[in-house]
């Protein structure tokens, strides 16, 4: 039984890697883009839902809410004005700006906050529990994994049903024929980017309620999120939750058997599951 | 054509020749300098030797080689305490163990170039990061050298270092200003070495190779260039460099940690900014860049993370507006090439003779 715990725990803390990740997953499908800044922008944005609960008393939920239109626009102006410019068959561009944009995050962060650690206070809610068929789980990770799993059939539903998510489609398999059909890849790549911040945005609640953070923590959450992606697979959303779950399952049996070994259980898995399929489980897209 | 006006192919240029006398002339000076310079200069001048060195390595990786590694502080760790291991395990002397901690960082650049070598472009760059957390995490584990809190070089391997003595007599200084010239000579010679040994790759067969592939990577194979084989024989070159520069580090710092010596700021992000604001795929690059990073933090480091945030947003401005780097800026402008690889073909004809 307590074997089943485990598990589930770890399927619990999967959905929070895959909302990490879903971001991610969502410009690296369609633009191959590398946001090596991805973390930091996570632990920015919990910052900035923190500064609208303690600046005006709202409700963390509320305060997601009004962060996420900012965020938005902070996604579209990075990728009109910035990324745009560098993306091209040459991975190195981006990823040296990204790398940069990282940097400099984490210590404009560091000048504004301090190196504190901080956390968004959600009252009760915070320990609750509920108990499923012997099991007891915390309703934080639940609530975690389910908005993970609908941010993932939203994301879907407009990759599959909307023209927006044809046009993000059709920029991913092939951005200059795409272009020729009188799509813009560059206001597509800027839509996308402003999506995967809203993600981002939901990712940062979720970072800042369940745990502390400081603006170090960045790299090591994007570590874990890029996992997810490349196990899931290029451009596959549910792909992306898979991999968080099975990131998740090897941390928490790794921790199981020895607290030191939370981590490396995760990389591990994601080094297995790589040396067995170099491209990820189900994969979308060509790359 | 005439006989003795035969085209050739050089590859030498007057810039070159001239900047080929300036650094002897820089070495001999560096080598005498401890002489005269005081303990904080020749600190300053390690850190910025060590990281030229780095950053010269990553080039050749990611510049030249087109192999962008985000985990290049697996194989300065992994030399770290290699190093580590042989002076407190064996009682080995901490300079002959510097050379363990490069042969350590190619053993294990052998498993991580059979994983990453699987993964294309981005895939590759996650994939060495994760391997040096893996190395991080894993180096943790061993008790012996301290585990996750780490450990220093004990006294007595520290203060009989070979060399020291002799050191410490020829300039009249303490034991641990001793120290730091020691380190500080041999980071000189290492990156005379690293420096001379990529030119001297370059020049040769390694180098064309090398431009082919970058240039076409199938036009490079139809002529029977063996890709794969290249990408190993630059791997392998580039950890072996890099766990040498790591072990040398630890010589002189004397004080390891799992988190500092595996550190991705320290020594992949530092590095790979050196290279990328100095200009990529050039040798002059690296060394403008190292220039421009320690200003930079001589400047600004009073203000703490505002020196980051200005190294940080540098970077990008020069990704974006001048891509090959304040070298290519200045090549471009100059036509200067102070270390020339590029092969020209010259003879009668094309100098416009006859």
């Amino acid at each position: 039984m307590i074997w089943v715990d485990t598990v589930v725990q770890g399927v619990l803390l999967g959905g929070l890697y895959a909302l990490f990740a879903a971001g991610l997953s969502l410009v690296f499908g369609i633009m191959r883009l590398v946001n090596l800044a991805h973390g930091d922008m996570i632990v920015a944005a919990a910052f900035l839902i923190l500064l609208l609960v303690q600046g005006l008393g709202l409700n963390p939920f509320l305060a997601a809410l009004l962060a996420a239109p900012a965020m938005f626009a902070f996604g579209w102006l990075l990728q009109r004005f910035i990324l745009n410019r560098v993306l091209g068959k040459d991975i190195l561009p981006p990823l040296l700006v990204t790398f940069g944009l990282s940097v400099a995050l984490q210590n404009g962060m560091l000048e504004a906050f301090s190196a504190d650690s901080r956390r968004i206070p959600i009252g009760p809610l915070e320990s609750a529990s509920v108990s499923l068929g012997g099991i007891t789980v915390g309703v934080m990770p639940l609530l975690t994994f389910g908005s993970a799993v609908a941010v993932i059939v939203v994301l879907n539903q407009i990759f599959y049903r909307t023209a927006l998510g044809r046009a993000f489609r059709a920029t991913s398999d092939d951005p200059v024929t795409a272009s020729l059909m009188g799509i813009n890849p560059r206001g597509i790549f800027a839509m996308a980017t402003g999506l995967a911040m809203v993600v981002v945005t939901i990712a940062a609640l979720y970072l800042g309620m369940r745990s502390n953070f400081d603006p170090s923590i960045g790299p090591a959450r994007l570590i874990y999120a890029f996992e997810a992606v490349i196990i899931g697979g290029l451009g596959s959303l549910w792909g992306t939750l898979a991999g968080g779950i099975i990131i998740g399952v090897a941390q928490t049996l790794g921790a199981a058997i020895n607290p030191e070994w939370q981590i490396l259980a995760g990389h591990i898995a994601f080094l297995v599951v790589l040396v067995i399929r170099p491209r990820g489980l189900f994969p979308r897209a060509l790359d | 054509m005439e006989k003795g006006q035969r085209m050739k192919i050089v590859t030498r240029t007057r810039a070159g020749t001239i900047t080929g006398l300036m650094v002897v002339v820089l070495v001999l000076a560096g080598l005498a300098l401890p002489a005269v310079a005081p303990r904080s200069l020749i600190q300053d001048l390690f850190f910025i030797l060590t990281m030229l060195s780095l950053a010269q390595v990553w080039n050749l990786l990611a510049g030249y080689g087109g192999l962008v590694s985000v985990g290049q502080q697996a194989f300065v760790g992994i030399g770290a305490y290699a190093m580590f291991a042989m002076v407190i395990l064996f009682g080995w002397d901490p300079v002959p163990a510097v050379l363990v901690g490069g042969v350590a960082a190619v053993i294990l650049a052998v498993p991580t170039a059979f994983f990453a070598f699987r993964l294309q472009g981005a895939y590759f760059a996650i994939g060495t990061w994760v391997i040096a957390e893996v190395t991080r995490l894993l180096v943790a584990q061993w008790k012996a050298l301290g585990g996750g809190t780490g450990t220093s070089l004990p006294r007595e391997a520290t203060s009989d270092i070979m060399g020291v003595e002799l050191i410490r007599t020829l300039f009249d200084v303490r034991e641990a200003a001793a120290r730091d010239i020691l380190a500080y000579w041999l980071a000189l010679i290492l990156t005379v070495c690293i420096i001379g040994g990529i030119y001297w790759l370059l020049k040769n067969r390694l180098g064309l190779a090398l431009a082919a592939v970058r240039d076409n990577t199938e036009a490079a194979r139809s002529v029977g260039i063996d890709t794969t084989r290249l990408k190993w024989a630059v791997f392998l070159i580039a950890a072996f460099a890099t766990g040498l520069i790591g072990a040398l580090i630890y010589v002189q710092t004397a004080r390891i940690s799992p988190d500092a010596a595996f550190s991705l700021t320290d020594w992949t992000a530092y590095v790979i900014f050196i290279v990328v604001i100095g200009g990529i795929g050039t040798l002059e690059g690296p060394i403008i860049g190292v220039i421009v990073f320690f200003v930079l933090q001589s400047a600004l480091s009073d203000y703490g993370a505002w020196y980051l945030l200005t190294l940080g947003l540098l970077a990008i401005a020069v990704m974006l507006f001048a891509p090959k780097g304040l070298w290519g800026l200045i090549a471009a402008r100059t036509g200067l090439r102070l270390f020339p690889v590029q092969r020209r073909l010259v003879g009668h004809d094309i100098n416009g003779g006859k």
